[in-house]
């Protein structure tokens, strides 16, 4: 799977390891999380509303698109998160398998 | 004379020529930031670590931005600068701010609001798939990251940001498949008169303009949007559009950068009660402030794009004089001839502003045209088919009231998105004049808040 984005420029930066939904994926120190996901593949999530794929809108932290999780449960705003090394992102909340035995 | 204890949201032109004149009149204001660094959206820094000039990344502008990186560098040791906060409600005399899981209210004597604007959107059938971004956020991507959003970039919408975002992305090597403009060009020349209130504004416009051409982009106007096609596994793949002769005109692309110029972020001041008014040029809300930013509040000040859409330049006059209100107002001595020329500046940039909504109008007509499954909350994807229907099943043609009923606006974005768009399906489908429709209520928290900071509504 390819990017969405494309980098332009300030390629001369210090890579990061960090995890998609336990896939490994790079990006650059300095990245938002959303464009370090949106460099490796062309989406942040899958709409839970039925109509396919997201990939944010605003990037400034006003239209809510981006959010992904930590494996802790942490909601992160993608556009508004940096990217840390290390970092293991989830593209849906966790704990959803727990919800589905209690009902 | 006690401490004023004065509080600036935002920290974009507006907010940082605020905090300047509160600084020099010797106060040591806070300053609630949602940014990392100071800036805003139009000045907006990239991280530590890039390399760009500024001359880069703003273009024109890069004296100015420059100007005011380095004013708020000075201002810094002498404020309370809070960077990554949200002020999220206001109660009696406090403004309630979250940092991460930390979540304070802070009283104040007065406070000044400069929270910006955020894209205005039409919707437009398959605004929902992946690879469709608002225009502020297309060039966000570029400014701050380094990034085009796809390979084959359709802009679309209307507005300065659709010509400025569009040349940006050529000059930064991106491959623009088209602009489409919804306003027809013959506008321009009816605006003309009103647009030459700023020439030296008006003749970079025009160059955005011819650099586009002479870069051989389709700069198409008039335009009616149909459809953004696409999957719903792969996102967008193309755009459609209607040409004023009648001709459908289908281009391929990966990425969508939409918006119809920009709409105030007026959470805060609907919070603090100030009294709004119908703008019927712009067919939009906005909060009252008179000449010098007083909202209908007492204590409560108004300035930048949060108040009205004036551009950068607008707001940092704006902010300036907001600040010295205040300061007339709590008793300090402020120059009264500065204040005078600063009424005057804005007053011009002003009747640009309206040469700018002549020339680039919000499409409302598409409203009522949209086809029943477009989304128009592409928060909780819902239709103007089901919009529509609680307007006239329902009876609900009041803008909360379809809210509540449909949903529309009670989403992730709460409104910011669909809000206006929404107004104009109701409208439209009710037979109604958009004022009485009414507006979206804002609603504590301003923004969605981690369940981790806890907080109590108060």
């Amino acid at each position: 799977m390819t990017g969405r984005f494309v980098r332009l420029g300030e390629l001369d930066r210090a890579p990061l390891a960090f995890s998609i939904d336990g896939e490994p994926a790079s990006g650059l120190e300095g990245d938002t999380l959303l464009v370090a996901v949106l460099n490796q593949t062309d989406r942040l999530r899958v709409s839970e509303f039925g109509d396919g794929a997201r990939s944010g809108f605003c990037l400034m932290g006003a239209c809510q698109d981006c959010w992904l999780w930590s494996e802790s449960g942490e909601r992160l705003r993608a556009c508004t998160t940096s990217l840390e090394d290390g970092m293991r992102i989830l593209t849906q909340a966790p704990g959803r398998e727990w919800l589905k035995i209690a009902s | 004379m006690a401490e004023d204890r004065i509080i600036v949201v935002g920290a974009g032109p507006a907010g940082v020529r605020a905090t300047e004149a509160l600084v020099q009149a010797g106060l040591r204001p806070s300053v609630i930031d949602e940014g990392q660094r100071d800036g805003g959206q139009i000045y907006r820094r990239q991280p530590e670590g890039f390399l760009r000039a500024k001359s880069e990344l703003y273009g024109t502008e890069a004296d100015r931005a420059a100007k005011l990186h380095e004013t708020f560098a000075h201002l810094k040791p002498k404020i309370d600068y809070r960077p990554e906060t949200l002020a999220w409600n206001i109660s009696e005399g406090s403004l309630h701010v979250v940092r991460g899981a930390q979540s304070e209210a802070l009283a104040y004597d007065a406070l000044i609001v400069a929270a910006g604007a955020t894209d205005r959107i039409m919707p437009v059938r398959g605004w929902n798939r992946a690879g469709v971004y608002s225009l502020g956020g297309s060039q966000i991507a570029l400014k701050a990251q380094a990034c085009a959003i796809g390979r084959q970039v359709v802009f679309l919408g209307s507005g300065p940001l659709l010509y400025l975002v569009a040349s940006q992305y050529v000059k930064a090597g991106a491959s623009v498949a088209a602009v489409l403009d919804t306003a027809p060009r013959q506008l321009r020349v009816k605006a003309l008169p009103k647009l030459l209130a700023r020439p030296d504004v008006l003749l970079k416009g025009i160059a955005l303009d011819r650099h586009l051409r002479r870069s051989g982009i389709d700069v198409l106007t008039g335009v009616h949007p149909v459809a953004i096609e696409g999957s719903d596994e792969r996102g967008v793949e193309a755009v459609s559009v209607r040409l004023p002769g009648g001709e459908v005109r289908t281009i391929a692309c990966d990425a969508v950068g939409l918006g119809h110029h920009l709409r105030p972020e007026t959470q805060l001041a609907d919070l603090a009660r100030c009294a709004f008014r119908f703008d019927a040029q712009t067919r939009q809300w906005q909060p009252e402030v008179d000449a010098e930013g007083r909202s209908s509040v007492k204590g409560i000040y108004l300035a930048g794009d949060s108040s009205r859409t004036l551009g950068a330049d607008g707001a940092e006059a704006a902010g300036r004089l907001a600040a010295l209100a205040a300061l007339k107002d709590r008793g300090h001595a402020v120059s009264a001839n500065e204040m005078a020329r600063l009424t005057k500046t804005i007053a011009r940039i002003d009747r640009f502003r309206q040469g700018i909504s002549e020339a680039f109008p919000w499409p409302h007509q598409a409203a009522a045209e949209l086809s029943d499954d477009t989304v128009v909350c592409r928060c909780e994807c819902i239709t103007a088919g089901e919009l529509r229907a609680v307007a006239s099943e329902k009876g609900a043609t009041e803008l909360n009231r379809a809210k509540a009923f449909s949903r529309v606006g009670m989403g992730r974005c709460q409104g910011r998105y669909c809000g206006h768009a929404a107004a104009e399906v109701v409208a439209a489908a009710a037979g109604l004049p958009l004022e009485q429709v009414g507006r979206l209520r804002g609603q504590a928290p301003v923004k969605p808040l981690p369940v981790a900071a806890g907080v109590a509504l108060p």
